[in-house]
């Protein structure tokens, strides 16, 4: 409600002060917060253009190694074989467009940014051959699209009265935590005129932050507070067996 | 109703969980089984990453074990001798296991590895419950027959003797020790008790008198899961406290209500519909693992280091 109203007072300052800046762009969440509840979650983009040139928003999460294994048919079972390890891959990527990129983004600026997932920069660790390298790279994006990390094709951003620009971004359940940058290019004649970047941070909090950091930090407590809670657990069942 | 979980990172339907844990619980308050070996199959087909499967569900069977062997030790029928030799290789085994699950899970072959186990092992236990059952039910219609106590073989020749009052043996204590850790490896790599294969040696290989073995076994799973939930939390860190309270609730409710059913019902038909359910489990593992795969490619982030 909050990003609406915000949404709708950025309506009306843009339509008499936005001549300053050409392209403005803001988020209805600075966070998003992983609770108990959460099973995934929108977030509304927003902004204007002083009415000249379309915007494209590339939402790119904390980098990664992620190793892609191939599975090969062992006496008759499917076994993990062959790895390629690709560093500083996104964990989360997602391009958001006014317009069909493919029509009016010229290629090389699409790999200089690395707007669109086929032009992201990602390099096999090691010696691998190309057509080994550009296999396991489609497959590490394929797969990252199938759990909704990656986009597919660009979404769209609904432009209304030719200046305001708005689309939800839905982060599923599974979305990588850390800090994210979401980076919006004006586009006027095939050039980017500017590029306004913004981050947003996607984390665990309350318990299930807590939960899982001393998991990790204090891995030795939790593992004796896991058997702790058992025993408790399972003292509390029989005693309410014996009841019965 | 959703619950993110914070370990395995993604959220499950609570009732979908819980619903879960009572019916295993059931099926182990009916047959007597811990139900290791059925949840954490059902965990890995829900979704959640097998490795926190195995972890969380060895943190889950503590609280079933320790609800277990208290009945027992009540009637007197846990040999803590025999427990106490047992838990010692037991936990050199999940040691061990442990250990060798992060060597595996680094080498990308932990999945495969889980799977294997649960292929081999469920595929033995239920076509001999399936045989015994089916025995069982013949021999119903012919006169019994009279067995020996226990039967004397070569593993009564071994060295380092000990007397094990309650159980009436006086054996070697290397046997029930590389049983222990036999065991052991197999708890911390599947994510079970490991009930459902010593109580079987306890009774065949070592010969103890079928009243204490429950207990007895009972007794050292205690020990070697809370070893194993111990070493998978700190070596791992696979262990979900959430999803293991999930668990909990489900087994509590669903062991009582096991308890009532199972006295109403016939034993052998019984232990043959368990048979038939465990060998469905291992056919569903079987297939996943012979069918062609969607994508023959696999991504894990954090890659080998």
């Amino acid at each position: 409600m909050r990003a609406f109203l915000a949404f709708l007072l950025l309506s009306l300052w843009s339509g008499t002060a936005a001549m300053a800046q050409p392209v403005v762009v803001d988020l209805s969440k600075e966070s998003v917060d992983i609770t108990a509840g959460f099973t995934g979650t929108d977030v509304l983009l927003f902004g204007a253009t002083s009415g000249y040139g379309e915007v494209v928003v590339v939402i790119e999460g904390p980098k990664k190694t992620v190793s892609v294994r191939r599975k090969e048919r062992v006496a008759g079972i499917w076994v993990n074989g062959d790895q390629v390890d690709f560093e500083n891959v996104p964990a989360f990527y997602k391009v958001l467009s006014t317009n069909s990129l493919d029509e009016w983004l010229p290629l090389a600026v699409r790999e200089e940014n690395q707007i669109g997932v086929e032009y992201l920069n990602l390099k096999p660790r090691g010696d691998v051959p190309a057509a080994e390298a550009s296999e396991y790279r489609a497959a590490l994006i394929r797969n990252k699209q199938q759990i909704e990390q990656y986009g597919l094709v660009e979404d769209r951003l609904e432009l209304a009265g030719g200046r305001l620009f708005r689309s939800n971004v839905y982060f599923p359940s599974n979305v990588p935590v850390g800090k994210y940058f979401v980076r919006t290019y004006l586009v006027d004649k095939g050039k980017i005129v500017i590029t306004r970047s913004i981050p947003l941070y996607i984390r665990k909090v309350g318990i299930e932050a807590d939960v899982y950091r001393v998991a990790h930090q204090h891995s030795a407590l939790y593992g004796i507070a896991a058997i702790i809670i058992a025993v408790i657990a399972g003292l509390g069942g029989n005693a309410l067996f014996r009841k019965r | 109703m959703f619950l993110y979980l914070p370990i395995a990172e993604l959220s499950v339907n609570v009732f979908l969980v819980l619903g879960m844990g009572i019916g295993v619980g059931t099926l182990s308050g009916i047959f007597g089984v811990g139900g290791g070996f059925l949840m954490t199959p059902l965990l890995i087909f829900l979704g959640i990453p097998p490795a926190v499967a195995v972890g969380t569900e060895a943190n889950q069977i503590v609280a079933s074990s320790v609800s277990g062997v208290l009945a027992h030790w009540r009637r007197g029928n846990v040999d803590f001798k025999m427990g106490g030799v047992l838990l010692v290789g037991g936990v050199i085994g999940s040691t061990f296991g442990v250990w060798l699950f992060k060597v595996l899970r680094e080498l990308g072959q932990i999945d495969l590895v889980i799977m294997l186990s649960y292929v081999v092992f469920l595929g033995i236990i239920g076509i001999l419950m399936l045989i015994e059952s089916i025995r069982a039910m013949q021999r119903a219609r012919t006169p019994a027959r009279r067995r020996k106590l226990h039967q004397h073989n070569f593993l009564h020749g071994l060295p380092f003797k000990m007397r094990f009052r309650k159980s009436k043996l006086y054996i070697s204590v290397l046997l029930p020790l590389l049983i222990g850790v036999v065991v052991g490896i197999l708890s911390a790599i599947m994510g079970v008790g490991g009930g459902f294969i010593m109580v079987p040696a306890m009774i065949y290989l070592l010969g103890m008198p079928t009243s204490v073995v429950v207990g007895t076994s009972l007794f050292q799973i205690i020990f070697v899961t809370a070893n194993a939930t111990f070493l998978q939390a700190t070596l791992n860190q696979t262990v979900d406290i959430f999803l293991a309270i999930l668990l909990l609730i489900g087994a509590v409710i669903g062991a009582q209500v096991g308890t009532m059913v199972g006295s109403k019902l016939r034993g052998e038909q019984l232990r043959g519909l368990l048979a038939l359910m465990v060998l469905a489990v291992c056919g569903k593992i079987v297939f996943d693992l012979l069918v062609t795969p969607d994508d023959l490619y696999v991504i894990a982030t954090g890659g080998r280091h």
